[in-house]
């Protein structure tokens, strides 16, 4: 079993904390002048995506996780898993419900996705910061717009629902920025 | 090289701040000067090493005339040791402004080699030097910082403040529950263990010195007796060292003592800090007798303080970091 000590604690080291992965988002090394050492670590829990704080003495070790961020494209998705190939060695990956997330509604086919893996099992499935989609609905928004230049919600085909300007159309593919969820501009 | 590094040679102080610290190094030179203390060097080598176990000294080797088989040299962790033997010796009040070096110690306040700024009062005690350390900070910070009075609280009394306790009479229940309450974090083994002083060192560092020198210095005084390191004991019940120390921004700055005079009591302190080291894995490292030997001597009654100077910049500069206020730290030494 691989361990880190405190002394190799850093932003981004992965490893298990109350038996699930996570990954150190920020160490403080604290010390009076004649006192115990600690490292105070801001860690994330990489299964529910929660931030807490943790305190370690000096010279304590942790867990390392078996995670790693891998490249794969996405295939599709059946009822219950989305499938991913890793364009180099034709490697086939399901992800389960867990895994994806809300980013279900941003994966396309032929997209190149950041699988994070743990154990070899997918963890976390992570789109490309910007999608290019196809709009399959809304409204003409040649009428009713009262918000001063709020646009109009779309839908897009991976089912994904974002705000659009009025002038654009059913039919035309846009750009969108998956980490705000905001539309970019048109492809 | 690889890319990445291409960068590392340049400073990670501002020119602007490095110009300060040269400002502040006079004024404090100014400031002893004037009352008449005496700059002193000492080595920084030393055959001997600290033995605190919360303290771990860097080591070199120096092979060559008088030592031709090799020695192994401890680099100092502060230079009171020495500075002691000087007083002993009849130096009167002393200062020495120098590079002093931990192991194991870097971060957002610590770099393995610092500044420190260290003096020793003749016919001071703890008190009276705080009052000097106060009028020396405050004169350096006051072109950048207003600051009210200084406070001066006990350690009991910040503990019940900020920690809900007495620290000297809590046990480790007491101190989990104060943990508890304050949601702070607690070290896996440190809950089963009956170690009130890393319990201590916890609450003081979680819940206790973010609120502390807000605003203004506050320095906190009479520590327990088994965190005194080098100070006297103060009779009473419970006892209490005679140690200070000074916080500003919830930062420690400088910490003192009413010096140990006693060279048996010292010897002591010594050899139950070795046995703490073998026991927790420690090196266990050579005494330093010259120390003992001038402490038999006679050691002037008298108190000493030692100020981290890094720590002083960076409030002057208003620097988060201590590699803000230092042109090279330890990952581009």
């Amino acid at each position: 079993m691989a361990t880190y000590s405190t002394s190799e604690f850093k932003a981004g080291l992965k490893v298990m904390l109350d038996g699930d992965p996570a990954t150190i988002v920020e160490n403080e090394f604290v010390k009076p002048g004649k006192g115990q050492a600690f490292s105070r670590v801001r860690i994330r829990n990489l299964r529910n995506g929660r931030t807490i704080e943790r305190t370690f003495k000096s010279g304590e070790t942790i867990e390392a996780a078996d995670v790693a961020d891998v490249e794969m494209q996405y295939l599709y998705s059946d009822d219950q898993f989305w499938h991913f190939m890793n364009p180099e060695s034709y490697e086939q990956m399901a992800a389960d419900k867990n895994a994806v997330g809300d980013n279900a509604k941003w994966l396309k086919e032929q997209d190149v996705c950041i699988i994070t893996l743990w154990n070899g099992v997918p963890l976390a499935v992570e789109p490309p910061n910007t999608v290019t989609l196809k709009i399959v609905e809304t409204d003409p928004g040649l009428k009713g717009d009262t918000s001063g230049g709020g646009g109009k919600p779309a839908t897009l085909e991976t089912g994904a629902v974002v705000r659009v300007p009025l002038f654009v159309q059913n039919g035309e593919t846009i750009k969108v920025n998956t980490r705000t969820g905001e539309y970019i501009s048109r492809a | 090289m690889n890319n990445k590094t291409s960068g590392d040679w340049r400073p990670t102080a501002a020119l602007e701040v490095l110009r300060l610290r040269a400002r502040l190094l006079e004024s404090i030179r100014a400031f002893f000067s004037e009352r008449g203390v005496l700059e002193v060097e000492t080595p920084i080598l030393s055959a001997a090493a600290v033995t605190d176990p919360m303290l771990a000294s860097l080591a070199t080797r120096y092979t060559g005339p008088l030592f031709p088989r090799g020695q192994t040299f401890f680099l100092h962790t502060s230079p009171e040791f020495p500075m002691k033997r000087l007083l002993a010796a009849g130096s009167g009040s002393i200062y020495q402004i120098g590079r002093v070096f931990r192991d194991g110690e870097a971060g957002r306040l610590h770099n393995p080699e610092f500044t420190m700024l260290e003096w020793y009062r003749v016919g001071f005690d703890h008190h009276r030097l705080m009052d000097e350390v106060a009028e020396l900070v405050m004169q350096l910070l006051a072109p950048t910082q207003s600051l009210e009075a200084p406070e001066r609280i006990s350690y009991r009394e910040v503990f019940r403040r900020h920690a809900g306790l007495d620290p000297h009479t809590a046990t480790s229940a007491d101190f989990a529950a104060a943990a508890r309450e304050r949601r702070i974090s607690v070290p896996k083994d440190l809950t089963s263990q009956n170690d009130l002083a890393t319990w201590r060192d916890l609450l003081l560092t979680h819940a206790v010195e973010p609120k502390l020198g807000q605003g203004r210095l506050t320095f906190i005084y009479d520590f327990p007796a088994a965190q005194a390191s080098l100070a006297r004991i103060l009779p009473g019940e419970p006892p209490l060292a005679a140690r200070f120390e000074l916080y500003l921004n919830g930062i420690e700055l400088a910490n003192g003592f009413h010096e140990l005079a006693d060279a048996d009591e010292q010897r002591a302190r010594f050899e139950r800090q070795l046995h703490a080291r073998a026991a927790g894995g420690q090196a266990v490292v050579p005494v330093d007798e010259r120390l003992l030997a001038a402490l038999s001597e006679g050691l002037p009654d008298c108190a000493g303080v030692a100020l981290g100077f890094d720590r002083l910049v960076m409030l002057a500069a208003g620097a988060r970091s201590i590699a803000e206020v230092m042109a090279f730290p330890v990952d581009r030494a």
